[in-house]
């Protein structure tokens, strides 16, 4: 066939909105990072590791855990990057400002990563190992945003 | 070729929402359920098959939330998308390949979590069909009104089914929606998309199921005795509505067709002693017996007024109440399963069926019943 | 009895980066068309097709159904199977042991995706958790930029180290004529591209394609009547290590790790680096390239930059990687894990033309996850015991 138009049709602002289950697991961290400023996590009964996000199982074991401990709120950073391409956040539609630190932070007592900003103002200071502390949102909601990004403190 | 069986089931309550649970909290009761229902535990399974959708969770890679919680680590894991009778349909094969011995097969999904119409609006062709905003509701309608017009079924005959179907969920701990209604209360509830009434239509709901598949060579090895896989295929047809004839279904006439054959059924009518057929609509439990050949053309609803598909008639269907008391999209084929598995051991309690050797599930993907899974289970192998 | 299962034809499309003259099933349809031809079957000989993408690069639902007018499905059965970036090798497997099981003898096996017709980063950042993940992640790259940074503290890499990987990949893509990206780059040209999320530039990772593949998968029973010289499946595995993001290992690929030593084991393979004769590895990015051959046990932990420099993993080398110019060539995602097994087939089957690597016994090939998944499958040339 003889190339000629290629017609696009656009979905426009098509969008299927979610209501997200957090469970009670991480109602419960949510809880208490909004009217506490914990955080919150869980240990496993058998190989007694702590998880971040709290959640029901131990996959590893295949047991429930039910054990709540506080760790943090200081941590470091286990790994990083540098985001410095622009792209669209599917979260607001807008395009994510960049640069900015996107870190895998290992709260002290706590064995799993958890994910969040890190401030970029000095990057040479962002290193794997860096000790890092959590600048708390002044309107705390009980989602992520609670916690508005990690900062290095040494 | 070898054999393969279930060898156990479990499942969460349906449940308009469960708020309180993730989907890792439901895979996690589910699998649970259906280890202790096995007699095993998950050091016992050596692989693990979920099933679920990135549209009906709003999640791309939405088995990445239920690994963990069904004992998926350090085991060999994978994941349909679709109803979760083609979940299982690979389970078993995973199975029979030599590969492995025992697969867990679980499905989930909480239509409390989204709009149903805008989820199932995606299943349109989005160059063509989207736009106009049909839904799986609207769709069905259609369908309802040509199988309809096809075979002078009426809206009270059609009415019967959700009488029946939510009546037997009253003997169903699990049912959402187990009632005590009468065709009027059907005919009088709102018109949603004519001829469906809203007490056609089943509710949106919540809900995980898991089964376990096992390989012959074990499947005796544990507690339960084992509800032999004879028969199953599954088939689809056209995509576009215009290209099918929406008062037929060949593509679950060609499934339950081959099904059979595999089990050695010569006369379905006779052969199966129990079925739970896919009745999201009141017409489609009507509309998919004729396909399958367990009633005449045109003949079920005069049939389920003679009371033959009640739980005490000659093929009772969906004794357990069906997907119209209660139905979680892609774990729905597993619940109907497991209905079927617990009929046949004799444990389905209050609704028991009085002969259950040979029972037939069915599952479906797409609108309208585009792509349909028949299984033929039974006590013996 | 289980039965030994082969490919016995492959087929793909010439990739790019937009295809606005076809749609999706047509796409699909230029693929499954191509690999019949390729094993001299009818679309009737089919008794099954498996096919995968990822839901959200296109916004279809029910794309099992959705595609059979490109994909044959018609009045045929046809099954779903999705888990990411790991779903091209995950439809393999599903082929593998669809036939295998005795249930079908022959199948066809679909992977596609048309990345042109999504924001791709957005929508892989809905891969991950909305409540604990998604804020702050960017796509597959900013979780494959963790990993990097992490195995250059362990093992005291450099960004060099990783342009090398990129390098060879991108001059293995001139000999093949369906990769997207055709263009030899120099270390200093990866090195100077734009840096997307440190330590990762520009040319060190993939593209976003419009792309599909097919593969004809057959029992023992018919699979030599076919195919005079058949791809046989020696054994598959697959480990989806993870729930969350920050319960991985970063800077070691466990589900590589815990997949390669259970595939070498069923094959009964002792030195993978002396066995295998050619990988096709799922790897969207140069560091990887490094990593994943250390987690596989090709090389030690942390020696895979003097491997790699050496030129053992270069056309002519020891064990060439990725001969097809890779993923950093071409990369339609839920196509790219089925392009590798096609293309390792094609290896063991003498069909690779200009990047065909000489006596391939057998070959490797996997899917990779921006979760840090992996399925992987070990080709042969010998027909299983």
């Amino acid at each position: 066939m003889a190339e000629k138009e290629h017609i696009i049709i656009e979905s426009g602002d098509a969008i299927q909105p979610f209501a997200y289950t957090v469970g009670m697991y991480g109602s419960k961290f949510f809880a208490e990072l909004r009217d506490n400023g914990r955080i919150m996590a869980v240990r496993c009964p058998k190989c007694k590791k702590v998880y971040i996000p709290p959640r029901k199982v131990c996959g590893e074991c295949f047991v429930e855990m039910n054990d709540w401990v506080e760790v943090g709120p200081k941590g470091v950073i286990g790994t990083f990057t540098i985001l410095r391409f622009a792209f669209i956040d599917p979260e607001t539609g807008a395009q994510k400002p960049v640069p900015y630190g996107y870190g895998f932070i290992k709260f002290d007592g706590a064995d799993t990563l958890f994910q969040h900003y890190i401030s970029v103002e000095d990057e040479k200071k962002i290193k794997i190992g860096a000790r890092v502390e959590p600048v708390f949102s002044k309107n705390p909601t009980g989602s992520m945003r609670d916690i508005e990004y990690f900062k290095v403190i040494d | 070729m070898d054999r393969a069986a279930i060898i156990g089931v479990g499942m969460t309550k349906i449940e308009k929402s469960k708020v309180r649970d993730t989907f890792a909290d439901m895979a996690w009761e589910a699998v649970n359920k259906a280890l202790a229902d096995a007699g095993m535990t998950i050091d016992d399974i050596d692989n693990v098959v979920t099933t679920s959708s990135d549209f009906w969770d709003g999640r791309t890679i939405s088995c990445m939330a239920v690994g963990d919680a069904s004992g998926a680590a350090h085991k060999n894991v994978t994941c349909v998308e679709g109803d979760g009778t083609y979940g299982a349909f690979y389970g078993m094969t995973r199975s029979l390949s030599g590969s492995y011995k025992t697969t867990l097969v679980t499905g989930h999904s909480k239509g409390s979590q989204s709009i149903s119409s805008l989820i199932t609006n995606s299943a349109f062709d989005p160059i063509y069909e989207r736009s106009l905003g049909m839904d799986m509701v609207t769709a069905c309608a259609m369908q309802a009104r040509s199988y309809m017009h096809r075979t002078k079924t009426t809206p009270e005959q059609m009415a019967l089914v959700s009488v029946k179907n939510h009546g037997n969920a009253m003997k169903n701990p699990l049912a959402q929606l187990p009632m005590n209604i009468t065709v009027n209360d059907v005919l009088k509830s709102e018109m949603i998309a004519d001829p469906l009434h809203k007490l056609d239509c089943s509710p949106v709901s919540d809900g995980c199921a898991a089964v376990i598949i096992a390989h012959e060579s074990v499947a005796t090895k544990f507690k339960q005795k084992p509800v032999w896989i004879k028969g199953v295929s599954f088939c689809a047809d056209s995509f576009f509505f215009g290209d099918r004839d929406l008062s037929r279904v060949k593509s679950l006439t060609e499934a339950a067709k081959k099904a059979y054959a595999m089990a050695g059924i010569k006369d379905p009518k006779k052969e199966i002693d129990v079925a739970e057929i896919y009745d999201a609509f009141s017409y489609q439990e009507l509309m998919w017996l004729e396909e399958m050949g367990l009633a005449d053309d045109a003949t079920a609803g005069k049939l389920l007024e003679k009371g033959d598909f009640n739980i005490e008639g000659r093929l009772p269907v969906n004794a357990s109440g069906g997907l119209l008391s209660g139905h979680p999209v892609i774990a729905a084929g597993l619940y109907s399963m497991a209905a079927v598995v617990k009929q046949i051991r004799g444990d389905a309690g209050g609704f028991q069926v009085k002969k259950a050797k040979t029972g037939l599930v069915q599952g479906l993907n797409g609108l309208g019943g585009q792509s349909h899974c028949v299984w033929i289970l039974d006590q013996e192998k | 009895m289980a039965k030994r299962v082969a490919i016995v034809g492959t087929g793909q499309t010439f990739h790019k980066s937009h295809r606005p003259d076809v749609n999706g099933q047509e796409l699909i349809n230029e693929a499954v068309v191509k690999a019949l031809a390729d094993a001299n079957l009818k679309m009737k000989d089919i008794d099954a097709i498996v096919i995968g993408n990822m839901d959200h690069f296109e916004g279809i639902n029910y794309v099992d159904c959705w595609s059979v007018d490109g994909s044959g499905g018609t009045m045929k059965p046809i099954i779903k199977l999705t888990t990411g970036g790991t779903t091209g090798c995950t439809v393999a497997i599903g082929g593998y042991h669809l036939v295998g099981s005795g249930m079908f003898d022959k199948v066809l096996v679909i992977g596609w995706e048309k990345n042109s017709e999504s924001d791709t980063t957005g929508a892989i950042t809905t891969a991950f958790d909305p409540v604990w993940d998604r804020q702050v992640f960017a796509g597959a790259i900013s979780g494959l930029a963790a990993e990097a940074q992490a195995y250059i503290a362990r093992y005291g890499a450099t960004d060099r180290d990783g342009a090398r990987v990129s390098v060879r990949d991108r001059k293995h893509a001139m000999n093949n004529p369906y990769a997207q990206l055709r263009k030899e780059v120099t270390l200093e040209e990866v090195l100077a591209s734009p840096m997307l999320a440190d330590p990762i530039h520009l040319l060190d990772v993939c593209p976003r394609s419009d792309g599909a593949c097919a593969v004809i998968m057959a029992s023992e029973d018919t699979a030599e009547k076919i195919c005079p010289k058949p791809d046989w499946i020696w054994a598959t595995a697959a480990r989806h290590t993870y729930s969350y993001l920050g319960d991985a290992d970063f800077g070691r690929l466990t589900s590589m790790k815990e997949g390669s030593q259970e595939l070498w084991k069923k094959a009964g393979i002792k030195e993978p680096r002396k066995e295998v004769d050619v990988i096709e590895l799922y790897q969207p990015y140069s560091f990887g390239g490094l990593i994943w051959i250390e987690d596989m046990g090709i090389v030690g932990p942390g020696e895979a930059p003097r491997y790699i420099w050496d030129g053992n993993t270069d056309m002519g080398g020891e064990l060439p990687i990725n001969p097809s110019g890779g993923v950093i060539a071409t990369n339609p995602i839920g196509a790219t894990g089925l392009i590798r097994c096609a293309e390792a087939a094609m290896q063991v089957m003498g069909k690779a033309e200009g990047r065909q690597v000489p006596d391939v016994n057998f070959a490797f090939s996997s899917g990779f996850g921006g979760c840090f998944w992996t399925d992987m499958i070990l080709h042969g040339k010998k027909k299983p015991k």
